[in-house]
C-alpha cells in the first residue's frame, strides 16, 4: 500500500501556462538552490569523507516525486510506493537500505534523507540527499567488510524511517543509530548537516511560490521535465541505432571479490525501438557471494546516460526525469547488477564506477570520435583505524583519484576525480588530525595510456603509519586495464605495497581488511592511468618531450610514441625511423586496446606481471537463479 | 559649517605641512627605504581608479570642504601617463597645483589583469620532496556534473611542472625537523632554476604553515644564487593549513609580482617627479590600504583591489545618505560584482577568486558573474530555452546597437529595444546608439523562441536580472541574511539601468543611484581608511587554552599591527582596534570569523566567543552543535580614524523635477508600452521627485525609474528609488 499523504489543503494543482521566460527563472532559482544545498552541507559536515571529498547529493523534485535538479534521478516515487505510513508537512524520512529503496542508495553506508515541502497545506515539492557515513557499524571499520557474504554483516539497516515528526527529531531513534556507529560525532554532525540543506531548499522553494505563484511553480517544474524529454527524444534518435539487428554490445570487468574470485563481467546491449532505447543487461554475471554488488536503480542508470549526452548539447539545462519514459532499462534479476537479498553490497564502488566505462564504450562504439578511453571508474578505498597512544580511535576514511583518460578535447587529467564535485583530502589535513606521514603525493609517469591525447596519469601516495592499527584497501583494476581507443594503449594498472618498518616489502591485494600495521610501516598506494585516445605516433614530437621535462613521461616511457629523446630535445632523425618502424610493425590501428585477447590469456600472466595469482573463474550460487 | 573648525583646520593643515616638511628632510637624511613618514592630516586626496577604458579620479580637499571628479581616456601601454593627465585636468578645475596633494590612493586591476591574460612572471616552484606535483594534481576537482570530465581541459600550473625542485627537507605537523635541508643539492637545483630563466621564485614547502625555518633557508639560499628573482615564502604570504591553496597562493603572488612592482614603482617615481614628496597606497582587496612597497611585495593581496574601489565608495556614499545595510552591484559590460554591507561594514573572507584562481587571501566578500551589458543571449535548438552569458561581446565588437561589427543580441541591445537606452535623445558620452541594428539582433531571439521582439528583449533583461539575483542570494541568504533588512546600490556603467528590476526581485529598497556611478571607484579609493592586520594561526580547543592565554596573544597581534599603522603616519589615538578569532566545532572543514572589540573580550573572553559562534552557526545553518570549539587562526585588526564626509551641494527644490526633464520618450516595461520622461541628472536637485517610468542621464551613466516607483533625490545627490506607495515616495 502506497505512503497514505496528508494535506489539509486537497485543491488540485491547475495547470497554467508558463512562458518560456519565467520558466527559465524558475529553472535559474532552482539551480542556485541545489548549490546552496551543498555550499551548506561542505560547511558544516565534519567527516572528511563529505566535508573534503564532498560524497553527498542533493536534489530537489517535484510533488510527485520526479527529480527538477539534482544529480542521481528520483528515487522518491519509489518510496511513495513502498512507504507503509503517512507523510505529513513537517516529516523527514532516514532509510539506508538499498534493497527497500530500489537501489537509490546502493550500500548502508549512504544515508538517504528525505524532505517533502507543504506550501498551504499542499504537498508541492521535495528535497532530498544522501551523503556517505564513514561508519555505520558492522564487522569492520568503515563499514565496507570484503568478505561480508550477507548484508547483515555490513552494518545497521535502516528501512525508510520517519525520522523527524512534524518537525520534531525522534532522539530516541536518533541515539540507536549514533549507537551503532564507531564514530558517532562524525553522524550526527553530517546527518544535522544534510538536515540544514534540506531546510534551506524547503525555504527556497516556498520563496519561489511566492514569486510565481503555486500553479505557475507547479507547473515550470512539469515544463522542465517536459522540455528534458523532448531533448532527449532528439537525441537517442541521434545516438542510438534503430532496430535489434543494429545493437551495440559492450562488456567490461572487475577483477575480483576480494575472495580469490574473478574477473567479473557486466555486460550491456542497446538499441532503440522507435523512440524508445533500450539498454539490456542480459549476459552480466551472476551476483557473487562477497560484497561487489551493485544493485545498480534503473533509474540511476537513466540518468548517467542522459547527463553524458545532453551535456554536449545544452551544458546549461537543469537534468531532470523528465525523459525516463523514453528509455527501457533491463537488468537480469539475481545479475550482479541485481543481486537478491540479504547479498552483501557494501564494496559496490568498483562495479558502480565500471558502468562508466561501459556506458563510454557502449555509446561511443557507433562515433569513433566522441569515444573516450577508459578512465579512472573507480573510488578506491583507504582505511586506518586504531587506539593511538593516548588510547583514543581514530579512524579514516579515504578516497583515491587516479588518470581521466584521453578524451577527443585532449589529453586525459591527471591524478583527477571523474565524480562530479569530489576533492582530495589535503595531506598537511591528515598530518594534523590522524596518526599519519604523507612522504609522497605524486603523479607516476608513463602510468597514462600512449595515445595523440594521452591518458592522465594516476597517483603515488606513500602513507607512513605512526600508531599501531588496521589498514583496509578496496581498489580494482590491478589486472584488467583500463582500455585505449581509437589506437591510443592501455593505462598502467593499479599496484600496493606494504613496506614494513624492518624493510621487508608485501604486495597487498586490491580488497582487503584488517591488514594490521605499525608505527614506522610505510604503504605505496599506487592508483592506475587513463586509457590513451587516438594514435600515439601521431602525438606531436614536442608535447612528448614537454610530458617528458615535466616527469609525467620517462624518456624511455616516450619511445611509446616513437620519440626518441636524447640530451634533453627529440632525435627527429631518429625519432621518424622508429614511427615508421612501429607503425609498420603493429599494422591496423585497434578501436578498443584492452591489453589483452582474452581473459584465460591474461590470468595466464598474471602471477608474472602483478605478483599474485590469478583469481579463479566465479562459481555462482546465483547460477541457479539463472537456471530457473 | 562653525568658524572653530575651520579655525581647526587651519591649523591642522599648517601643522601638517611642517611636518610634511620635517618628515622631507628626515627622508633626506635616512636614506633606508623603510623611512617613514608622518601623515600630513587635511591635506589634498587623491582617489585614482584605472579602467580599462576610463581612468577616473577624485579630489577630496578636506581642509576646503571640496570635492572634484575628472575622467581622462586610460593609456593601457603605460597607465601612469593617463594617470598623470588625469592629475592634470583635475588640479586644472580645482585651482591647485599637483605638489599641493599629499596622498593618493589607487585601486588597480593591473594584478587581476595579469591573471586574466595570463602575462605574468615565469615562475619557479621549490616544494618539499615528494610533493612536486602538488599544483598539477591541485585537489582533484573537476568542473561540472555527471560527466563533466568529458569537455574539461585542464590549464597549466602558473608555476609549469618543469620550472619545479623539490627540496630534500621535511618537517612534521607541529614544526619540528624530520629531515635537514639538503643545501648542497638545493643549490645545484637552484642554479638549475635558475638557468632556465625563470623570473619569480616561490618556496612552498610541507607543512610550512606550521613552520618558516626551512622556507627563510631555501630563501637565503636562493638569494645568493638567484640575486635579483623575487622570492616569495608560502609562511610568509599565507601561513595556513592545506598545502595546495598555499603553494597557489604563493604562487600566484610571484606571478603578479614582477608586473604588479614595475608598475607601481612606476606610478610612484612618475608622481614624485610631478608632485614631489605624495604617500601612494594602493587599496587591497579586503577593503584596506596598502604601502606602495607592501604592495609590490604581497601583489597577491590585490586582485580584488578594483571591485573594493566601488564597494568603499557605496559604503561612503551610502553612510552618508543614511544607509548601513547595503547591497552593492557594480555592472559593467561583461561581469557583475555583488558584496554586501552590514551596519557600515563590508562582509570580507579568506578567499579570492579570479577567473578559476583560488587563493587564500583576504578580500571583499564580491561575487562575480558573467554577466553584463555585453552578455550575449541565445537559444539552444534542441531545449529552445532562453539562455543569457556568460559568453560577452566585450568591448570589441560589442553590443549590435554600438556600431562597432557585433551582430550578436546582447542585454544591452535588449535595453535599447526596450527604450531603456534611448536612441533619440543626446546622451551624455559620445557614443551613439543605434536602435535598428539592435532590433535586427533581438528578432533572433524573438524567432527562436517564437514571440514578439519587446517579449524577447525583456527576457534578456530578465533572465541576466536573475542571473544576478543568483550573485546577491550568495552574499545575502546563504549567509544567512535577509534581502529586505538591505538597501541596494548600483554602479558601474550598467548598474543604474538593473538596479530598480533588481530591487524588486529581492525587495531590498530603496535602489540607490549616487551621483557619478561611474566614478565611484575613485571615490572609494579616496575615502578609505588605513588599515592594517596582524594575524597568526592558533590551532586548539577552547578547553586547551585559557582567557589569559588568548588575551596575551591577541594583544601582541593588536600591538604590531598598531605600531606598523603608526609608522604610516596613524597615531595612536586615532586608531580602533578590533580582534577576529577563527573558529569552528572541533572536526569541521569550515571556520567562522568573531568579530570583537578589546574591551568585550576582556568582558566575555572565550566563553563569549564560543557563544557567539554558536548564535552565527545557527543563524547560518539552522542547528548548532554541542560539541568542542576548535580556534583556528587569530587576528588583530586596527584601522586609523574615519574621514570627514564632503559632498556636492545639491541645492535644495521641490519635489518638482520638470526643470530637469529633457524629453519624452516611451519604454517596455511588465509587457506594455509607457509613456515616459528623460531627465538630465545635473538639473536635478535635492528633494526632487521623478515618478516612474523615467530615465536619468548623465555624462558616464543611464538610470531607470520603472513604472510604479518614485525616484527622490537625497540631500547629498543619490536618487532613492522606491515604490511609488511606499511612505519614503509620498
Amino acid at each position: 500500500m502506497p505512503a497514505k499523504i496528508i494535506q489539509t489543503n486537497t485543491t488540485p494543482f491547475t495547470r497554467v501556462t508558463v512562458d518560456p521566460i519565467t520558466l527559465d527563472i524558475v529553472e535559474n532559482a532552482l539551480r542556485n538552490a541545489r548549490a546552496e544545498m551543498d555550499a551548506v552541507l561542505f560547511r558544516t559536515a565534519m567527516s572528511p569523507g563529505i566535508r573534503e571529498q564532498h560524497d553527498a547529493f542533493p536534489m530537489i523534485a517535484n510533488e510527485q516525486g520526479k527529480m527538477v535538479v539534482g544529480q542521481f534521478g528520483s528515487f522518491l516515487y519509489g518510496f511513495m510506493q513502498g512507504y507503509e505510513g503517512t507523510i505529513e508537512d513537517g516529516d523527514i524520512f532516514l532509510t539506508n537500505d538499498p534493497y527497500s529503496c530500489g537501489g537509490a542508495v546502493s550500500h548502508l553506508n549512504d544515508w538517504l534523507l528525505m524532505m517533502p515541502i507543504f506550501h498551504e497545506g499542499r504537498l508541492v515539492s521535495w528535497s532530498a540527499m544522501f551523503g556517505h557515513m564513514t561508519d555505520v557499524g558492522g564487522k569492520v571499520p568503515g563499514s565496507l567488510p570484503t568478505d561480508a557474504k550477507m548484508i547483515y554483516e555490513e552494518g545497521l539497516i535502516i528501512p525508510p524511517t520517519k525520522i523527524y515528526r512534524k518537525g520534531e527529531l525522534n532522539a530516541e531513534l536518533f541515539n540507536i543509530l549514533l549507537a551503532n556507529t564507531r564514530m558517532p560525532e562524525w553522524n550526527k554532525s553530517d546527518f544535522l548537516a544534510i538536515i540544514a540543506s534540506l531546510r534551506l531548499a524547503e525555504r527556497r522553494v516556498r520563496e519561489n511560490i511566492q514569486r510565481f505563484g503555486v500553479d505557475s511553480y507547479i507547473s515550470a517544474m512539469q515544463d522542465m521535465l517536459d522540455r528534458n524529454k523532448l531533448a532527449m527524444g532528439a537525441i537517442i534518435k541521434m545516438f542510438i541505432p534503430e532496430g535489434r539487428d543494429k545493437a551495440s554490445h559492450f562488456e567490461d570487468w572487475i577483477d575480483d571479490d576480494g575472495q580469490g574470485n574473478g574477473p567479473f563481467k557486466i555486460a550491456c546491449t542497446m538499441w532503440r525501438e522507435g523512440d524508445l532505447a533500450i539498454f539490456d543487461f542480459a549476459g552480466s554475471d551472476p551476483q557473487s557471494l562477497s560484497s561487489i554488488n551493485f544493485l545498480l536503480n534503473e533509474e540511476m542508470f537513466k540518468m548517467f546516460f542522459g547527463a553524458f549526452t545532453i551535456n554536449l548539447f545544452d551544458p546549461q539545462i537543469l537534468f531532470n526525469d523528465g525523459f525516463y519514459d523514453l528509455v527501457d532499462v533491463r537488468i537480469p534479476a539475481g545479475c550482479i547488477l541485481k543481486p537478491k537479498k540479504p547479498a552483501a553490497l557494501s564494496c559496490r564502488t568498483h562495479m558502480l564506477g565500471r558502468i562508466f566505462d561501459l556506458m563510454g564504450g557502449l555509446l561511443g562504439q557507433g562515433a569513433p570520435d566522441a569515444l573516450n578511453a577508459a578512465g579512472f571508474s573507480d573510488s578506491p578505498h583507504f582505511m586506518y583505524s586504531g587506539f593511538d597512544r593516548d588510547g583514543k580511535w581514530f579512524q579514516l576514511f579515504q578516497i583515491g583519484f587516479g588518470g581521466v583518460p584521453g578524451r577527443p578535447v585532449g589529453d586525459g587529467p591527471d591524478g583527477h576525480s571523474m565524480w562530479p564535485a569530489f576533492t582530495n583530502v589535503p595531506n598537511e589535513f591528515l598530518e594534523a588530525y590522524f596518526p599519519l606521514r604523507i612522504r609522497t603525493y605524486a603523479t607516476i609517469p608513463d602510468s597514462g595510456g600512449a595515445g595523440l591525447h594521452r591518458g592522465g596519469n594516476g597517483i603515488t601516495i606513500a602513507y607512513e603509519m605512526l600508531e599501531a592499527g588496521e589498514i583496509s584497501i578496496h581498489d580494482d583494476r590491478w589486472l584488467t586495464y583500463p582500455w585505449g581507443v581509437n589506437g591510443g594503449e592501455p593505462g598502467m594498472r593499479s599496484t600496493k605495497t606494504l613496506v614494513r618498518a624492518d624493510g621487508t616489502r608485501e604486495n597487498i591485494p586490491s580488497k582487503c581488511d584488517r591488514i594490521k600495521v605499525g608505527p614506522g610501516d610505510m604503504l605505496h598506494f599506487n592508483t592506475w592511468g587513463g586509457g590513451g585516445w587516438g594514435d600515439p605516433l601521431q602525438r606531436p614530437a614536442d608535447k612528448v618531450l614537454a610530458d617528458v621535462e615535466r616527469g609525467l613521461v620517462s624518456s624511455n616511457g616516450a619511445r611509446r610514441y616513437g620519440v626518441v629523446i636524447a640530451s634533453g630535445a627529440v632525435d627527429a632523425r631518429a625519432t621518424e625511423k622508429l614511427r615508421a618502424e612501429m607503425a609498420r610493425a603493429r599494422g591496423e590501428t585497434k578501436l578498443f586496446d584492452r591489453g589483452f585477447e582474452n581473459l584465460r590469456e591474461l590470468k595466464a600472466r598474471a602471477k608474472k606481471e602483478t605478483g599474485f595469482e590469478p583469481p579463479v573463474d566465479p562459481v555462482f550460487f546465483g547460477a541457479r537463479v539463472a537456471a530457473e | 559649517m562653525s568658524k572653530t573648525e575651520d579655525l581647526i583646520r587651519t591649523y591642522e593643515a599648517r601643522l601638517a605641512e611642517i611636518e610634511a616638511r620635517l618628515a622631507r628632510v628626515e627622508t633626506a637624511a635616512v636614506p633606508a627605504p623603510m623611512a617613514r613618514r608622518a601623515r600630513p592630516a587635511g591635506g589634498l586626496r587623491l582617489g585614482v581608479d584605472v579602467g580599462g577604458t576610463f581612468t577616473d579620479l577624485l579630489l577630496l580637499d578636506e581642509a576646503g570642504g571640496r570635492i572634484f571628479t575628472a575622467k581622462v581616456p586610460s593609456t593601457p601601454a603605460d597607465s601612469s601617463v593617463g594617470v598623470l593627465n588625469g592629475i592634470e585636468k583635475i588640479c586644472r578645475e580645482a585651482g591647485i597645483k599637483p605638489s599641493e596633494i599629499s596622498e593618493v590612493m589607487h585601486g588597480t586591476t593591473v594584478a587581476t589583469n595579469t591573471v586574466l591574460t595570463g602575462s605574468g612572471a615565469r615562475v619557479g616552484l621549490v616544494t618539499t620532496k615528494g610533493y612536486r606535483d602538488t599544483l598539477q594534481i591541485a585537489r582533484s576537482y573537476v568542473p561540472g556534473g555527471l560527466g563533466g570530465w568529458v569537455i574539461w581541459n585542464k590549464s597549466l600550473p602558473l608555476a609549469r611542472l618543469e620550472d619545479t625542485i623539490e627540496a630534500d627537507e621535511r618537517l612534521d605537523a607541529k614544526g619540528h625537523v624530520l629531515v635537514p635541508l639538503d643545501e648542497a643539492a638545493l643549490r645545484r637545483d637552484l642554479a638549475k632554476l635558475r638557468d632556465r630563466g625563470i623570473e619569480a621564485l616561490t618556496i612552498s614547502l610541507f607543512n610550512g604553515y606550521v613552520s618558516g625555518v626551512h622556507e627563510a633557508r631555501v630563501a637565503a639560499i636562493a638569494a645568493e644564487v638567484m640575486p635579483g628573482i623575487p622570492v616569495s615564502t608560502s609562511s610568509q604570504v599565507m601561513p595556513e593549513m592545506y598545502e595546495y591553496e598555499r603553494t597557489e597562493t604563493t604562487v600566484v603572488n610571484s606571478y603578479v609580482r614582477p608586473v604588479v612592482a614595475k608598475y607601481v614603482a612606476n606610478l610612484q617615481r612618475e608622481l614624485k617627479a610631478k608632485m614631489g614628496d605624495v604617500m601612494l597606497q594602493i587599496l587591497r582587496s579586503d577593503g584596506g590600504l596598502s604601502s606602495a612597497q607592501a604592495a609590490m611585495d604581497q601583489p597577491v593581496n590585490l586582485l580584488m583591489s578594483g571591485p573594493a574601489g566601488g564597494v568603499s565608495g557605496a559604503l561612503w556614499i551610502a553612510k552618508n545618505a543614511g544607509f548601513g545595510n547595503l547591497l552593492t552591484f557594480d555592472m559593467g559590460g561583461t561581469s557583475t560584482d555583488v558584496a554586501l554591507i552590514e551596519a557600515g561594514i563590508a562582509r570580507t573572507r579568506r578567499e579570492t577568486r579570479v577567473a578559476d584562481v583560488i587563493v587564500r587571501a583576504p578580500s571583499i566578500d564580491v561575487r562575480t558573474v558573467g554577466a553584463g551589458g555585453g552578455s550575449i543571449a541565445y537559444v539552444p535548438d534542441l531545449t529552445k530555452a532562453l539562455r543569457v552569458g556568460p559568453q560577452s561581446a566585450g568591448a570589441v565588437p560589442g553590443p549590435a546597437a554600438y556600431d562597432k561589427g557585433g551582430e550578436a543580441p546582447t542585454v544591452t541591445d535588449a535595453n535599447v529595444v526596450l527604450g531603456y537606452l534611448p536612441s533619440d535623445a543626446k546622451l551624455g558620452g559620445d557614443m551613439e546608439i543605434r536602435r535598428d541594428l539592435a532590433v535586427t539582433a533581438v528578432q533572433k531571439i524573438a524567432d527562436g523562441l517564437g514571440v514578439d521582439l519587446e517579449t524577447a528583449a525583456e527576457g534578456i533583461v530578465r533572465i541576466v536580472n536573475e542571473n544576478m539575483c543568483g550573485a546577491l542570494r550568495l552574499v545575502s541568504v546563504e549567509q544567512g541574511y535577509d534581502p529586505r533588512d538591505f538597501a541596494l546600490i548600483g554602479f558601474g556603467g550598467a548598474g543604474p539601468l538593473h538596479a530598480n528590476a533588481l530591487s524588486r526581485l529581492i525587495n531590498a529598497w530603496p535602489a540607490i543611484i549616487p551621483p557619478g556611478p561611474g566614478v565611484l571607484c575613485a571615490y572609494g579609493d579616496a575615502t578609505t581608511r588605513l588599515r592594517n592586520e596582524a594575524s597568526q594561526t592558533f590551532v586548539t580547543t577552547t578547553a586547551a587554552t585559557s582567557d589569559r592565554e588568548l588575551g596575551d596573544m591577541l594583544r601582541a597581534l593588536a600591538t604590531r599591527a598598531a605600531e606598523d599603522l603608526e609608522g604610516e603616519g596613524v597615531p595612536r589615538s586615532e586608531q580602533d582596534t578590533l580582534y577576529q578569532v577563527d573558529i569552528r566545532y572541533q572536526g569541521q572543514g569550515m571556520k567562522l570569523t568573531i568579530d570583537m572589540a578589546p574591551d568585550t573580550f576582556a568582558r566575555e573572553g572565550i566563553a563569549g566567543i564560543a557563544a557567539r559562534f554558536d548564535r552565527e552557526h545557527e543563524q547560518l545553518f539552522t542547528f548548532a552543535l554541542d560539541a568542542p570549539h576548535e580556534l583556528v587562526g587569530l587576528r588583530a585588526v586596527v584601522q586609523g580614524a574615519e574621514k570627514p564626509f564632503i559632498g556636492r551641494d545639491y541645492g535644495t527644490g521641490g519635489a518638482d523635477a520638470s526643470a530637469a526633464a529633457v524629453q519624452k520618450t516611451r519604454v517596455y516595461a511588465d509587457g506594455g508600452w509607457h509613456e515616459a520622461t528623460i531627465y538630465d541628472r545635473a538639473r536635478l536637485r535635492s528633494g526632487n521627485r521623478i515618478a516612474g517610468p523615467a530615465i536619468v542621464t548623465e555624462m558616464d551613466s543611464t538610470s531607470l525609474i520603472l513604472p510604479g516607483h518614485t525616484g527622490v533625490v537625497d540631500k547629498v545627490g543619490n536618487i532613492l528609488i522606491w515604490p511609488a506607495g511606499h511612505a519614503q515616495a509620498r
